[in-house]
């Protein structure tokens, strides 16, 4: 019956020779987070960032695998090696049907750093850049050092409007005044806590999306948001909780979408302090911390069964990592390889390193960030516990337990020594968890804000610097990846595995699984 | 009465006065809020740039000063999440869960009075058994567990109800209410029935113990023998006198009705104020947290003092002049 009325209004659609083809058609869609607000740079968070761009454009789109597609500009180039030239979309018009233009550009990147009140901004995005119009539709972007990131930086900024969105304040944009953007949805209410509502921009400069109106509602609780699909209530849920996916699959009127995430899990060693407070000898006494020594590093990482993570844990969703992003991405080596399965090799490495008798540590971790976080820090206790580490577990909120793995000692250093922790690479390649997470930690330069381990190789740090530096793609690519294959040979980091997201839609619909993690309507497909 | 009022206000002020001590320090000794807003992109002096600006270097005392110095003007601090103040995101929130709360509380008078007057008059039909079975199940089964329950079995299997959100609403008195609509009633049915399902039980073996105790008193042989109908006996004569604990229990239910309804909210995807506190605790958004309580605390005592005024309108007998003196 369904098909048929959908039939007969695309049939009509047809006959009257309208320019849009699409049935008039509402999605609603079920959401495991809700968006704190719907201006689109008040927030730098996952929400709210895919929730803006159904509204507003970027500059330049990353599809599903975050591969950079022209956006509001039609292309980018370095033209010296301080100056990016975006070339603008001619002809793109905002919701309230002012043109597109340069302006538009200059005043988004003075505002986006600078909204009152942010939690956190788009200034990480944004510093030591500065936007010059050129003409209406020609902006060059000038740094102070040669900058090779440019397209990943400006595909995470929202465009607004000079005339109606630049002034405006947050509050316009949650009450719908100031959401005026050249994006693929029009805003038409929001109701925090219970809906956001958007209609189709028909005039849209991009492929016409399938949806007349789509709803999207913040449904926090994983039982209730199954329950809603199963109801009729959602056509379409976001963050499938693993222990459904298998009841899912089996039911006719149900189809799932997965996809693996730009999100590694990995685990981080304290590698700074002679003495660490949660490593022991077995007696409980004090010893010279021993994660300090790489062949340790490395039975730990051989101890480790990733597979059995995947297949038990993670019941079969997610895959095993061995290195920082999962292939495709841009910047990952050819030549890594998960490490393999091998405790009496570990066993072996410790002994060598003068640990035959293994020593005594404990794993924190959070229990309510990462899917089934609390379950596989147990996972990697026991296993460990095997090879003769014998690992307590600890596990917390993520509200507690970021703020003192990042800086809970006495001194303002990260408090644990052994962690489960997981990285989302938002720039889509390779530099963002090698930045972060392996370079040293250095508060002046902005390198290795969660570096937890404190791992320090000026090698590894020199590559890296390097690469960050080269506007040439091709160069680039092969000294992320080499940064990537010395710090995996260092042990700077264990990756265990990459997570992988499942959506859960009505059967009829499909959702192309994105990297980002983010749920949009425009990835809705028909099939 | 005046005085009673003015003496409980002012033990209302020294609570409210202990409670934001207790509250604020509570709140400000767990976790950090920093990690919880900054984007894991962000460098060090990102992260340092917000601690600043949130004031979370300053001593505890400080922040503490400040918060009482804000609060004394009626700015309970800016939410960390939304930049917005933190009372009006609690009072944008608070429509919803009171018109929840005050359904479900409906609801628990309109069911748990009479069965429990059925059962506690007829104790040994199999009818009052059954009541009383099923006020034991309310009792004891977790409301997480009866939310999904109601939601698998009227939304899923059967299609009658929807199974989350507040649905269409209408504006009454410059508040939208889901109360005069069709559909929003349909969303209101289940989580306000799942609510009050603890207070129904509750009611009901109230109702009844209250009613089986004073069928036996002297008063009411005394109006059987005077000749009065069952029916004045019973509504008239038995009620007044068991409607005293009903009337406080449901009273200080009612609180909790607002306070924390958080799980049934959650479930039901209700935008109420509860999950706002739920989601503000997970995120450490403590402005929140603290005005969300001190609100709270404010009911609470509204609530006490709306329930001792109750009783000498219910019992002539408690004098709500200060005795003694």
């Amino acid at each position: 019956m369904k098909k048929t009325t959908t039939m007969l209004a695309a049939a009509a659609g047809v006959l009257a020779l309208s320019v849009s083809v699409a049935s008039a058609e509402k999605l609603v869609i079920g959401l495991a987070s809700e968006p704190t607000s719907l201006d689109p740079h008040f927030h730098n968070l996952g929400p709210n960032n895919a929730m803006s761009l159904h509204i507003f454009d970027r500059l330049i789109n990353q599809d599903e695998k975050q591969r950079l597609m022209p956006g509001l500009a039609v292309s980018w180039e370095p033209i010296d090696d301080l100056t990016w030239e975006f070339k603008l979309r001619e002809g793109v018009t905002f919701h309230d049907g002012s043109a597109f233009n340069a302006d538009d550009v200059v005043c988004t990147v003075e505002r986006a750093p600078d909204v009152p009140n942010s939690p956190a901004s788009f200034g990480t995005y944004l510093k030591g850049k500065t936007a010059v119009k050129i003409d209406d539709y020609t902006v060059h972007f000038v740094t102070e050092e040669p900058y090779p990131l440019m397209g990943n930086d400006l595909s995470t900024v929202p465009i607004i409007s000079d005339e109606t969105g630049c002034s405006a304040s947050t509050e316009d944009f949650n009450a719908g005044t100031a959401a005026i953007g050249t994006g693929p949805f029009m805003f038409e209410s929001y109701t925090p806590g219970d809906s956001i509502v958007m209609s189709r921009n028909d005039g849209y400069w991009g492929d016409a999306p399938a949806w007349s109106e789509v709803e999207f509602r913040p449904l926090t609780s994983g039982p209730s948001r199954v329950a809603a699909l199963l109801a009729g209530d959602v056509d379409m849920i976001a963050g499938v909780p693993t222990t459904d996916i298998t009841t899912l699959e089996g039911n006719d009127e149900i189809q799932l979408s997965q996809g693996v995430s730009n999100r590694v899990i990995y685990l981080h060693m304290d590698q700074f302090r002679e003495n660490s407070p949660f490593v022991t000898a077995k007696d409980g006494s004090e010893i010279t911390n021993p994660l300090m020594d790489v062949r340790v590093r490395q039975a730990i990482s051989m101890a480790i069964n990733r597979d059995a993570i995947v297949e038990r844990v993670m019941e079969g969703v997610a895959i095993s990592a061995g290195q920082l992003l999962p292939e495709g991405f841009f910047g990952v080596s050819e030549n890594l390889e998960p490490v393999a399965y091998d405790p009496e090799g570990a066993k072996a490495l410790l002994a060598e390193a003068g640990y035959p008798d293994g020593f005594a540590m404990t794993i924190h971790g959070p229990n309510d960030r990462y899917i089934n976080d609390a379950k596989i820090a147990e996972a990697i206790a026991q296993m460990l516990t095997r090879i003769g580490i014998e690992t307590a577990v600890e596990t917390m909120p993520r509200s507690v337990y970021f703020g003192r793995a990042s800086r809970g000692s006495p001194d303002g250093l990260p408090e644990f020594s052994f962690i489960l922790v997981g990285w989302g690479a938002g720039s889509g390649e390779a530099s963002s968890p090698l930045k972060s997470l392996i370079h040293t930690h250095n508060a002046d330069a902005g390198f290795g804000a969660s570096n937890r381990g404190r791992h320090s190789d000026p090698e590894i740090d020199a590559v890296i610097e390097e690469a960050l530096r080269t506007v040439d793609d091709a160069k680039r690519q092969d000294l992320l990846a080499k940064a990537t294959e010395m710090a995996i040979e260092n042990v700077a980091i264990i990756p265990t595995h990459f997570q992988v997201n499942t959506w859960a839609a009505k059967t009829g619909l499909r959702y192309i699984a994105r990297t980002d993690e983010y749920t949009l309507a425009i990835g809705v497909v028909k099939d | 009465m005046t005085v009673f009022v003015i003496r409980r206000l002012m033990q209302a002020v020294l609570v409210v006065i202990l409670m934001s001590v207790i509250v604020f320090f509570g709140v400000n000794v767990v976790g950090n809020p920093v990690d919880m807003l900054v984007s894991p992109d962000a460098d060090q002096a990102e992260i340092q740039a917000t601690i600043e600006r949130l004031g979370l270097d300053r001593p505890i005392l400080e922040q503490y000063w400040l918060f009482v110095k804000g609060a004394l003007q009626g700015d309970l601090g800016n939410s960390f999440i939304f930049g917005e103040p933190a009372l009006k995101l609690i009072l944008q929130y608070m429509p919803a869960t009171l018109e929840l709360a005050f359904t479900s509380l409906i609801l628990a008078i309109v069911f748990g009075i009479p069965l429990g007057l059925f059962a506690g008059l007829y104790p040994d039909q199999p009818v009052s058994k059954a009541i009383m079975a099923g006020s034991i199940l309310g009792f004891s089964l977790p409301t997480f567990w009866v939310g999904l329950m109601m939601i698998i079995l009227f939304a899923v299997e059967l299609g009658w109800l929807p199974s989350t959100g507040r649905g269409d609403t209408a504006m009454f008195l410059g508040f939208e209410t889901s109360l005069l609509t069709l559909d929003g009633l349909s969303h209101l049915l289940l989580p306000a029935l799942n609510l009050a399902l603890l207070n129904i039980s509750l009611v009901i073996r109230l109702t009844r113990a209250g009613v089986r105790e004073a069928m036996g008193q002297d008063y009411v042989k005394f109006a059987r023998a005077k000749g009065l109908s069952t029916r004045r006996i019973i509504f008239v004569h038995v009620m007044k006198n068991i409607m005293i604990p009903v009337v406080t229990v449901l009273g200080l239910e009612f609180g909790s009705l607002i306070a924390f309804s958080v799980v049934t909210e959650t479930i039901f995807a209700w935008p109420g104020m509860g999950k706002l506190l739920i989601d503000s605790i997970l995120q450490l958004d403590r402005p929140v947290v603290v005005a969300y309580l001190m609100i709270i605390v404010l009911f609470f005592v509204i609530i006490n003092l709306i329930v001792d005024i109750l009783y000498s309108v219910l019992d002539p007998r408690v004098r709500l002049q200060d005795q003694g003196q």
